[in-house]
């Protein structure tokens, strides 16, 4: 049994096939990439994973347990965090707000103990603060700590909600187009740092890519998707020169 | 430019940031509760009129400010504290029985109303809302056993424990003593998770729900504290104006509340108060120009001969005289806030703070945003 599994996931949004039938399996450790032509279904299978869209067939697997029906809320508690294409920050928070919030799933506290703000809040307040400064080192993001995101660069932004998914501790993380707007040596980074995320803390990574270079540098495995419906899975090299993949992108 | 050393994480927890801040906070302390003691007993009562609104403007500042979750319909909810109040007093319970009654039926209201907002944003649940205080309004008017109808209901002067509560100046510092409480527990939620988690489905509902928030309950919990905190500011509005009819909690009420937390600004209880000096203050002062400015332009025109001065005098007076003329420049001011501060009172604070502090340096584009980036649909 994989890491993860997607068994002939599927979604229709009226007529439309969005997702038809995909199945995938992720194993720990590594980095699947899925890959495709605008309007393939690739954020449409993050938003089924994150459980955002109700599939209308087939089944989430995750570390042995069927997620196809629990509720969205719950999915970060499971250990599955994630990015978004069009950063969904929460724009008029401070950066280290952002990073807190993401520790909701881990929140103890009652609503009570709260609103008087006992003493056991306070400790888990400068607990969650510490694993948010463990982030905040590994993406280097010290200097903006107090900074509302409203007035942070784009790549910064970025780095911010990579972060953030970091901070919910999980134990796979679906990157949806971690370089879409960045520039040619923010993606390098970007590179760097799912590797990082891969090797030095051993978080499965589930990911979503336009830019080649930043795809064959850093996946184990990728699938190629169109019309909703995979054509081609392997390594990067493979896939890139599978004669579906090329028509896709190229046509004829 | 003071820079703050920071050295423990309890630095960033705290409710002051450091101790030059909290002198300020204390000196802030004593001058509220030496004033009493240097005004007239009329001003001691309109500044009491700043607290009860604080207490309003905390209520609506969580839900509209933080949550992002707008309400027309908030004076619904201080009608239900009053009347729930005086119902409650008025059968002889004592009185810190029945302001938590008042609460607890409120918030109870609260939720009900709330839960219409976990399916509706923006203009469709500022129309609930408004459609639930309308009806409210017409219960108040037809539950003529409890509220007394039209015939209105009077409201005795507090007393608890024994202690009577009947002069301006002692429910002066009733009141004060409850804003502080207020703003002290709703301070509490806010640097705890409940208040990031409102925070977080303000600017973004799908991220929120996806790093674990469940929506539908913090969104039903703004809307309960909200309620809760309203219901309490109805318990002692109720003894402010010591008589209630149906006809007080109107619409116009609720939107003076949402006018004041855009004046104030929104997203910080700092506005929430500034907007409550602001609304609560306009009337008096407007009362107060009435008469100084003909009088004074009036000795002006005397003074340099100048006859227009005169003239142009007693037509102010005369405009400020004219009916409905404050609710004119209550929407004009709304108007102006919008358009040249959106950040409201608290924002132009900010901006003055930083001016002093960084004096000759100061930078007006220190505050320029810069242009947001597109999002794509919302997911909803």
């Amino acid at each position: 049994m994989s890491f993860f599994t997607a068994e002939n996931l599927s979604i229709n949004f009226g007529g439309i096939k969005a997702v038809d039938g995909v199945s995938f399996e992720v194993e720990q450790g590594e980095v699947f990439t899925i890959i495709g032509p605008n309007g393939a279904g690739k954020t449409t299978i993050f938003n089924l994973v994150s459980r955002i869209y109700e599939p209308s067939g087939g089944k989430l697997v995750f570390d042995g347990r069927d997620i196809t029906n629990v509720p969205a809320h719950m999915i970060a508690a499971l250990g599955i965090a994630r990015t978004f294409q069009n950063i969904e920050l929460f724009e008029h928070a401070t950066l280290l707000q952002n990073l807190l919030l993401a520790r909701h799933a881990h929140k103890k506290s009652s609503f009570w103990s709260e609103v008087l703000f006992l003493p056991s809040v306070r400790r888990m307040e400068i607990e969650h603060r510490e694993a948010v400064e463990k982030a905040i080192d590994f993406l280097d993001l010290q200097q903006y700590r107090d900074s509302l995101i409203v007035n942070l660069p784009y790549g910064v932004r970025k780095v911010t909600e990579l972060a953030r998914a970091l901070c919910t501790d999980p134990r796979i993380l679906l990157l949806d187009e971690p370089s879409s707007g960045l520039n040619v040596e923010e993606t390098e980074d970007m590179a760097f740092w799912i590797q990082d995320i891969k090797n030095l803390l051993g978080v499965t990574v589930l990911m979503v890519e336009h830019d080649m270079s930043l795809v064959s540098a850093v996946s184990d495995r990728v699938m190629a998707l169109n019309y909703g419906r995979p054509i081609a899975t392997g390594t990067p090299a493979e896939v890139q020169a599978h004669p579906e993949v090329v028509r896709a992108y190229l046509g004829g | 430019m003071r820079f703050q050393f920071k050295t423990s994480y309890n630095q960033d927890i705290r409710l002051f940031r450091d101790k030059i801040d909290a002198a300020w906070y204390g000196l802030l302390a004593i001058v509220v509760v030496a004033l009493p003691f240097l005004m007239d007993d009329y001003y001691v009562g309109e500044s009491t009129w700043v607290f009860i609104y604080g207490i309003c403007g905390v209520s609506l500042m969580v839900l509209v400010g933080y949550t992002g979750l707008v309400s027309l319909g908030h004076a619904a909810f201080l009608g239900i504290g009053a009347y729930a109040h005086a119902f409650f007093i008025m059968h002889g319970a004592p009185w810190i029985v029945a302001m938590v009654l008042a609460v607890v039926i409120t918030t109870a209201c609260g939720l009900i109303v709330g839960l219409p907002a976990l399916r509706m944003t923006g203009i469709y649940l500022a129309i609930a809302t408004l459609a639930f205080s309308v009806i409210i309004q017409e219960v108040f008017s037809r539950w003529e056993s409890v509220t007394h109808g039209f015939a209105g209901m009077k409201v005795d002067k507090p007393v608890i424990f024994g202690v009577e509560f009947h002069d301006e100046r002692s429910f002066y510092y009733l009141c004060l003593f409850f804003l502080v409480i207020v703003l002290w527990l709703t301070r509490n939620l806010l640097r705890a998770p409940t208040g990031r988690a409102w925070i977080a489905i303000r600017d973004s509902e799908i991220a929120a729900q996806s790093m674990g928030v469940n929506l539908a309950i913090y969104k039903s919990m703004a809307f309960a504290y909200s309620a809760a905190v309203m219901g309490l500011a109805g318990a002692l509005f109720a003894h402010k104006i010591a008589f209630l009819a149906p006809d007080i909690f109107t619409i116009l009420l609720s939107i003076q509340f949402l006018l004041l937390v855009i004046v104030g600004g929104l997203g910080s209880l700092h506005g929430a108060i500034f907007g409550a000096v602001f609304v609560a203050l306009l009337p008096p002062v407007i009362a107060i120009l009435r008469d100084s400015i003909p009088d004074s332009m009036n000795q002006l025109a005397r003074d340099t001969g100048v006859a227009p001065l005169g003239m142009l005098g007693n037509a102010v007076g005369e405009f400020l005289r004219k009916p409905g003329v404050e609710a004119g420049i209550f929407g004009l001011i709304l108007v102006l806030v919008i358009l040249l501060e959106p950040l409201g009172m608290y924002g132009r604070w900010l901006k003055l703070k930083l001016f002093f502090s960084t004096f000759p340096m100061y930078k007006a584009s220190t505050f320029k945003r810069q242009k947001s980036y597109m999002r794509s649909e919302r997911l909803r």
